[in-house]
C-alpha cells in the first residue's frame, strides 16, 4: 500500500503557528455502490441499481437537514469533506448526518474523498478555503462520474450558483435543492425546503405593504472579532440564556464573570437570542436597572402566567425576581441586580419545537404558498414564521417546526415545516408533543437490543444456583411493597429475628447486571435511555418489556435472581455488619403499600408476614427518627394521582397521593441500601462512583421562602439543614395544613439532587443535603435507572464478582454518562409533570369545580394560589387583565400582602381562599384552566 | 473527539494498524563512530554514536564492562513555536535514562570493559514517537559504529483511543490524553527491553495493544535490517570484496 504525504498547513487563533500534519491518501477507498466491477463491494450501501446519485454540497446539508432525512431522499454519496465542514459549523446537524449514515435502511455512504488519491486536491494559490472545498466537491461528483461510467446518473445538489455554473462547465449535472424537490414531484417534501435568501425578499415586499412594520426592529449582533475582544476587555459578559419559563419576555444569563446573573427584559434586549442559547451581553447603565417587568410586557402581545402544576424543586420553580412589584405613585429604589441586553450570540441552541399555527383566514392566491405564524408549545420559545403548501391541513395539527434564520428586520424568526404529530387537543398527540418537547425515545427497542435479552420464557437455571458467586436464599421469607398495580418490581425485603436477639434484614434488588452486559447494545441503548419514563397513562422503558416485567421483575411465587445488601440490626437499629452479595431468592408476597398497611394495622393477624411487617415498622420508624435527628429534610411535594377509566384512558379522579407508614417504611430501608452501597463503592473505587450529591441551598435561594414565612410571623433558621428542620418541625399553627404547606414552600426552593462522578469533586462537596447523608447514591431501581445498574457493576466489581467495566477508566467517559443521566432524569420529571397537567386539563373539561386554595405568592394585580387537592398553582386576577394593577390594589410587600386602597379588602400569603376552576380557551386550541375567586 | 473515523480512518487518513512512513540513513555524521538519521512520519531524529573510548572521568570507569552514556536533546527548532529549552530539564533526563537503559540491555558491555559508549541523540523535528525513533536511531547507529550487541532493539508505540487500538500515535494522538504504550524489544531474542505506559488501561485491551505494539517493533526490525544490510553491500563495494 502506497503512502503519498502532502502537507496541510494551519494557523490557529491568537499566536500563529505552523501545523505541519501528515496526509496520507489511499488507495483502498471504495465508492460503495454495489455495480461497481473495480471496487471492494462488501461495505457497499447504496442501491444495487441506483438511477441517480446524489452528492450534497456543504451548505445544502447544513440547512437542508430536515429533508435529508425525508426516507424520499436516498442513495446519496456524503463526502467526508463536507462532513468535516458540517461538523465544524454544526454538531448537531453532524451527529443527524451520522445518524442516517449508520441507518442500515437508508441509503447513504460516505466516501473519504480526502484521503483517496484520485480526488485529494491541494489547494492553490489564491484560492479561498470554501473555494478549494467546492473544487473538492465537484473533483469527488467528476470521479464517480467516471468510476461508475454512466451506470448510474451523478447529480451534485448544491444552491451555490458558482458552484454550480463551475459543475456543469466540467460536465458536472448540478442542480439546486429546490428544482431537484420539484423534479420529484412532491409537493410535501417542498415545505422541508428552507427557503433560501434569496427568497426573504419576497417576505419583506409583503412587509413593504405595512409601513409601520418595515423598520428595524432589533439592533445588529456584534462581529465575533469584536465580541471577543470584548469579553477579553470585561465590557461583555457570556453566559448561556435561559428564558423565563412562565414569562417568557424575561431571560437571565448566569455570567461567571460578574458572579450573578443578568437579567434581561423584554424581546428587543434579548435580540433574537432563543432559550439556552450562548450569548454576549453588556450590561445596562445602572439606571436602567429597574426596568419593571409590566414596562417589558406592555411593548408586545399581552401574554400571561400560566396554571401550573406545582414545582418540585427550584428548578422548574418560576423564577422571582428581587425587585418588589411597582405600584403607582412609589419610588422604587433601583435594584441590585444588573440587568443587560444581548449583543451578540456566540452559539445557537435551535432544535425543533412542536406547537401549532396561530389560527389565520386561507390566504387568497399567492400561488398555494401561505405565510402562516407557529406557536411553540414551549412560551420560551418565540413564533415562528413559516411558509406552507398546505396550511388547510396543518391549521388544527400539532406540528413540528424547525428555526432558520432570524434577520434584524422581521419581529420573529422564519423557519420550515418538519413534520405533523396530528390532531391538537387528542390525547395521543398531545402525549407526543410532551414526549418529544422532552427529548424522550420512544421508539421500540432495535433488533440488535432484543437479541440481547436471554432466551424466554426464562427462569433460574442450574447453573444460575451452582454458581458460587450466588448465594441461594430462596428459603428466605422475602416480600415487596409497592405501588398497586407495579410490574417492574426492583426490590424486595426480608426481616428475620436471630436467635441473639438481632434482626437480620435485607433488601434484594433485581439482579439486572446479569442480564445487561456492558458495551452490548441493550447496555448502550439504556444508557441512552437513562431512565424509564412514567405518564399518567402509560410507561416508556427503559429496558424492552420482556426483562423489565418479567425476567427482572421480582415477582410473587417465581425464583428471581437478586443482589443483595443484608444487615444484622440491633432492635435499636444499629447496623452491627453489613454483607453484599447476588442471590437467588423467592418472593412469597407482592403486596401493595395499602395491602400491608392494612396487614400492620389489623391487629388480629399474627402470621409470620405480618409479623415481619411490624418488625422492619418498627426497626424503620428508629432508623427515621435518627435520620430527621441527624438533619434530614421532611420535605412535602404535592404529588397527585388519577384514577384513570380503563376503557378510554380518561381520567376520572384526581386526588393527592397518600403517604403511608408502608411507604416510609420501604423508603427507609431503600435509603439505608443506597448508603451502605455508596460507602462500599466509594471505599474500592474512590475516583469513579457514580453518587448522588444534593447542593445546599444557598440563602438566596431560600430567599422567597423566608420572605413568606415572615411574613406569617414565622421565623425559620437555615443556616444548616438540621437547623432548617428543626425550624420546619416547630412552624405549627391552628391550621393542620400550615406545616405542610410551609414544608412544600421549602421543597421548591431546593434544586433537585444529580449523579456525579467521584473524581470530579472533593469528599465535601459530595453532601446530600436534603438526607443529611455525606454519601449517597442509587442502587435499588436498576429496572428503571440507569445509574443504578452502573452502581451495581461497581458494586459487583467491589466485591471481585465481576471485572469493572473499561469505561470507568476513562473519567471524562464517566462524566459525560452522569451528565446524560441527570438530563434524561429531568426531562422524565418534566414529561410527567406534563402529563399530569394535560390530564388535569382534560379532567377539568367536563367539571367546572369550586375548591379550597391557598395564596402562595402576592402579585401586583393579584396573587398565585395552590390548590392542594389538585396538586396545582395558578394565578388569580383581582383586576381585569391588561389593567396592571391599576391603583385600586396595594401590595404591601413586608407583610406579604395586597390592599384594596379603601381598606375594605386585603389578602395575604397563606391565605386560605376558595377559587373555581374551569376551562377556557381564549385563544383556539390552547385550553388553559382558569381561576377565579368565588 | 473522533480519532478514528466511522469508516475506520484516522485523522491523518492511515487505518488504526498502519504505521507512519519511516526511513532511516546510515552515516549522516562523518565525524561519529557510528550514527544514523530516523524518520517516522514527520518525526525525524538524528543519533550519534562515539566508542569505545577511553573513560573520560576515571571515578565512574567500570573494571568489569562498559561504561554506557546517553544524551537525549531536542533541537529548538523540533516543535512548532521555537522555545529555547533549559538543557536537562526533567523530561530530557527521564528519556535519556530510557534510552541508556534500553541500548545497555543489548550492547555486551562485558566485552569492553574500562571503556565508555556515548550515544547523543537529537530530535529534529517532534511528531510524538520521539522516544521510539530515538531508540531505533541509537540502534542503527549503534549497529554503524561496530559496537558488539545480543541483537538490534526497535521500539514502537500503541495507543487505545475512541476504543479502538492504534499503532504509531502521532503528535495530535498522543495528546489526546488516552493511554500510551512504548515499547522496545529485541526482536530476534524476543525479549522485552522497554515498557512504558501512561494512563490506565485493563489488562485485556492493555494485552491488545501491547500485541500491537510488538507487530509494529518487530516492521520496524524488519526494515532496520534491511537498511543494514543494504550499507553493509555498499560498504563491500566500496572495498573491493
Amino acid at each position: 500500500m502506497l503512502q503519498n504525504k502532502s502537507f496541510v498547513k494551519r494557523t490557529r487563533g491568537g499566536k500563529i503557528t505552523k501545523v505541519v500534519r501528515e496526509h496520507y491518501l489511499r488507495h483502498d477507498i471504495y465508492c460503495g455502490a454495489p455495480i461497481c466491477k473495480v471496487c471492494d463491494t462488501s461495505q457497499a450501501r447504496l442501491s444495487p441499481t441506483p438511477s441517480t446519485i446524489l452528492i450534497f454540497d456543504t451548505n445544502v446539508v447544513l440547512n437542508q437537514i430536515d429533508l435529508l432525512e425525508n426516507p424520499a431522499i436516498d442513495d446519496v454519496v456524503v463526502l467526508s469533506i463536507v462532513l468535516e465542514e458540517v461538523k465544524n459549523r454544526n454538531l448537531s446537524v453532524y451527529n443527524r448526518v451520522r445518524a442516517l449514515c449508520s441507518n442500515s435502511l437508508r441509503k447513504f455512504f460516505v466516501f473519504s474523498n480526502e484521503h483517496h488519491k484520485d480526488t485529494y486536491v491541494t489547494e492553490m494559490s489564491g484560492e479561498s478555503k470554501n473555494d478549494r472545498n467546492d473544487r473538492a466537491i465537484r473533483v469527488a461528483a467528476q470521479w464517480y462520474q467516471t468510476h461508475l461510467a454512466g451506470s448510474a446518473r451523478i447529480l451534485l445538489i448544491t444552491n451555490d450558483k458558482e458552484n454550480k455554473r463551475k459543475a456543469i462547465e466540467e460536465g458536472i449535472s448540478a442542480e439546486t435543492v429546490e428544482s431537484y424537490v420539484r423534479s420529484l414531484s412532491r409537493p410535501d417534501l417542498l415545505d422541508l425546503l428552507v427557503q433560501p435568501a434569496s427568497e426573504d425578499v419576497n417576505m419583506e415586499e409583503v412587509e413593504d405593504l405595512r409601513p409601520s412594520k418595515r423598520k428595524i426592529i432589533y439592533t445588529e449582533h456584534k462581529p465575533m472579532s469584536e465580541i471577543t475582544s470584548g469579553l477579553h476587555r470585561g465590557i461583555y459578559h457570556q453566559g448561556k440564556l435561559r428564558v423565563n419559563r412562565y414569562n417568557p419576555f424575561e431571560a437571565y444569563v448566569g455570567s461567571e464573570s460578574i458572579g450573578d446573573e443578568i437579567i434581561i427584559y423584554g424581546r428587543t434586549n434579548m435580540n433574537r437570542a432563543f432559550d439556552g442559547d450562548i450569548v454576549a451581553v453588556e450590561l445596562l447603565p445602572q439606571d436602567q436597572w429597574h426596568e419593571e417587568k409590566s414596562l417589558a410586557l406592555a411593548d408586545e402581545e399581552d401574554e400571561e402566567e400560566d396554571v401550573h402544576l406545582v414545582p418540585g424543586s427550584a428548578d422548574d420553580a418560576p423564577r422571582t425576581t428581587a425587585q418588589p412589584p411597582g405600584s403607582a405613585g412609589v419610588t422604587e429604589p433601583i435594584s441590585s441586580r444588573p440587568s443587560g441586553r444581548v449583543v451578540g450570540i456566540i452559539k445557537r441552541n435551535w432544535h425543533s419545537y412542536c406547537g401549532s399555527l396561530e389560527p389565520m383566514a386561507m390566504p387568497a392566491g399567492s400561488g398555494g404558498v401561505a405565510h402562516a405564524l407557529f406557536a411553540s408549545k414551549d412560551r420560551r420559545i418565540p413564533k415562528i414564521r413559516i411558509h406552507t403548501r398546505q396550511l388547510e391541513n396543518l391549521l388544527d395539527k400539532r406540528i413540528v417546526v424547525a428555526v432558520d434564520s432570524w434577520d434584524r428586520l422581521s419581529r420573529y424568526p422564519s423557519g420550515h415545516y418538519v413534520r405533523t404529530i396530528g390532531q391538537i387537543g387528542d390525547r395521543d398527540t398531545e402525549t407526543e408533543v410532551v414526549l418529544i418537547e422532552n427529548d424522550i425515545n420512544t421508539r421500540p427497542f432495535s433488533s440488535q437490543v432484543l437479541a440481547c435479552l436471554p432466551p424466554l420464557p426464562w427462569s433460574v437455571s442450574s447453573e444460575d444456583l451452582a454458581n458460587s458467586i450466588r448465594q441461594d436464599l430462596r428459603q428466605l421469607r422475602v416480600f415487596s411493597v409497592d405501588p398497586p398495580g407495579c410490574k417492574d418490581i426492583d426490590d424486595a425485603l426480608h426481616c428475620t429475628s436471630l436467635p441473639n436477639g438481632n434482626y437480620e434484614v435485607g433488601v434484594h434488588i433485581a439482579d439486572v447486571t446479569n442480564f445487561v452486559h456492558s458495551d452490548t447494545p441493550l447496555d448502550d441503548e439504556a444508557s441512552q435511555r437513562g431512565t424509564s419514563v412514567y405518564l399518567v397513562e402509560r410507561r416508556i422503558d427503559m429496558l424492552p418489556k420482556p426483562l423489565t416485567e418479567d425476567v427482572c421483575s421480582l415477582r410473587a411465587d417465581v425464583e428471581r435472581l437478586a443482589f443483595s445488601v443484608i444487615w444484622e440490626m440491633t432492635p435499636e437499629a444499629e447496623i452491627i455488619s453489613t454483607m453484599y452479595t447476588k442471590s437467588v431468592i423467592k418472593s412469597c408476597a407482592a403486596l401493595s403499600y395499602i395491602e400491608a398497611q392494612a396487614r400492620m394495622d389489623d391487629s388480629r393477624l399474627m402470621d409470620p408476614l405480618t409479623t415481619d411487617l411490624r418488625n422492619m415498622n418498627a426497626l424503620a420508624k428508629i432508623m427515621r427518627e435518627r435520620r430527621i435527628q441527624r438533619g434530614a429534610l421532611t420535605l412535602a411535594s404535592a404529588e397527585v394521582k388519577f384514577q384513570i377509566d380503563t376503557e378510554t384512558h380518561d381520567p376520572l379522579d384526581i386526588g393527592m397521593y397518600q403517604i403511608r407508614e408502608a411507604n416510609q417504611m420501604v423508603e427507609e430501608f431503600m435509603l439505608a441500601a443506597n448508603v451502605s452501597v455508596a460507602e462500599k463503592i466509594l471505599k474500592h473505587f474512590p475516583l469513579c462512583s457514580l453518587l448522588r450529591r444534593h447542593p445546599t441551598p444557598t440563602r438566596e435561594m431560600l430567599e422567597p421562602l423566608l420572605r413568606t414565612a415572615a411574613a406569617v410571623g414565622l421565623n425559620l433558621d437555615v443556616s444548616s439543614s438540621k437547623a432548617l428542620a428543626d425550624s420546619l418541625d416547630s412552624a405549627v399553627a391552628d391550621d393542620p395544613y400550615f406545616n405542610k404547606l410551609i414544608r412544600i414552600l421549602a421543597t421548591r426552593c431546593m434544586t433537585q439532587a444529580v449523579y456525579f462522578s467521584s473524581g470530579d469533586l472533593s469528599p465535601p462537596e459530595y453532601l446530600h443535603y436534603g438526607l443529611a447523608a455525606p454519601l449517597y447514591t442509587h442502587f435499588t431501581s436498576p429496572i428503571r435507572r440507569y445509574a443504578d445498574v452502573i452502581v451495581h457493576r461497581l458494586l459487583a466489581a467491589s466485591l471481585g464478582i465481576q471485572k469493572l467495566p473499561t469505561i470507568f477508566q476513562d473519567g471524562n467517559r464517566l462524566t459525560s454518562i452522569a451528565d446524560n443521566l441527570n438530563y434524561r432524569h429531568r426531562n422524565a420529571q418534566m414529561a410527567s409533570r406534563a402529563s399530569v397537567e394535560l390530564h388535569t386539563l382534560i379532567f377539568f373539561r367536563k367539571r367546572p369545580t369550586d375548591t379550597e386554595a391557598r395564596i402562595v405568592r402576592i402579585r401586583s394585580n393579584g396573587f398565585f394560589v395552590f390548590v392542594p387537592k389538585y396538586g396545582i398553582e395558578g394565578p388569580v386576577y383581582l383586576t381585569p387583565r391588561g389593567d396592571k394593577g391599576g391603583g385600586e390594589w396595594f401590595v404591601d410587600e413586608q407583610q406579604q400582602k395586597i390592599r384594596k386602597m379603601d381598606g375594605s379588602m386585603s389578602y395575604s400569603v397563606l391565605q386560605t381562599v376558595f377559587i373555581h376552576l374551569e376551562i377556557v380557551e381564549p385563544q383556539p386550541n390552547r385550553p388553559k384552566l382558569q381561576l377565579t375567586l368565588v | 473527539m473522533e480519532y478514528v473515523s466511522p469508516e475506520g480512518l484516522r485523522l491523518d487518513g492511515r487505518r488504526p494498524m498502519e504505521m507512519r512512513q519511516i526511513r532511516a540513513e546510515i552515516g549522516v555524521v562523518a565525524k561519529a563512530d557510528g550514527s544514523a538519521l530516523f524518520e517516522m512520519g514527520n518525526t525525524k531524529v538524528i543519533a550519534a554514536v562515539y566508542g569505545p573510548r577511553e573513560v573520560q572521568n576515571r571515578s565512574q570507569q567500570l573494571n568489569d564492562s562498559a561504561l554506557v552514556r546517553c544524551e537525549y536533546t531536542m533541537a529548538n527548532f523540533s516543535t512548532g513555536d521555537r522555545m529555547r529549552k533549559p538543557k536537562g530539564d526533567r523530561r530530557s533526563t527521564e528519556i535519556s535514562l530510557v534510552i541508556r537503559q534500553t541500548m545497555e540491555a543489548c550492547i555486551m558491555t562485558h566485552l569492553m570493559p574500562r571503556s565508555q559508549i556515548d550515544i547523543f541523540v537529537q530530535v529534529l523535528q517532534a511528531d510524538g514517537g520521539t522516544r521510539s525513533a530515538c531508540i531505533n536511531a541509537a540502534s542503527l547507529a549503534l549497529a554503524d559504529a561496530g559496537i558488539p550487541m545480543r541483537d538490534l532493539v526497535t521500539s514502537c508505540s500503541a495507543g487505545y483511543l475512541n476504543s479502538t487500538p492504534l499503532l504509531d500515535l502521532n503528535y495530535i494522538e498522543d495528546s489526546a490524553g488516552g493511554a500510551d504504550v512504548t515499547l522496545g524489544i529485541m526482536p530476534k531474542l524476543d525479549k522485552v527491553t522497554l515498557l512504558q505506559m501512561d494512563a490506565k488501561l485493563s489488562v485485556e485491551t492493555f494485552e491488545n495493544v501491547m500485541q500491537l505494539a510488538i507487530e509494529g517493533c518487530k516492521a520496524v526490525a524488519t526494515y532496520i535490517r534491511e537498511v543494514l544490510l543494504e550499507n553493509t553491500k555498499q560498504l563491500e563495494s566500496r572495498r573491493g570484496i
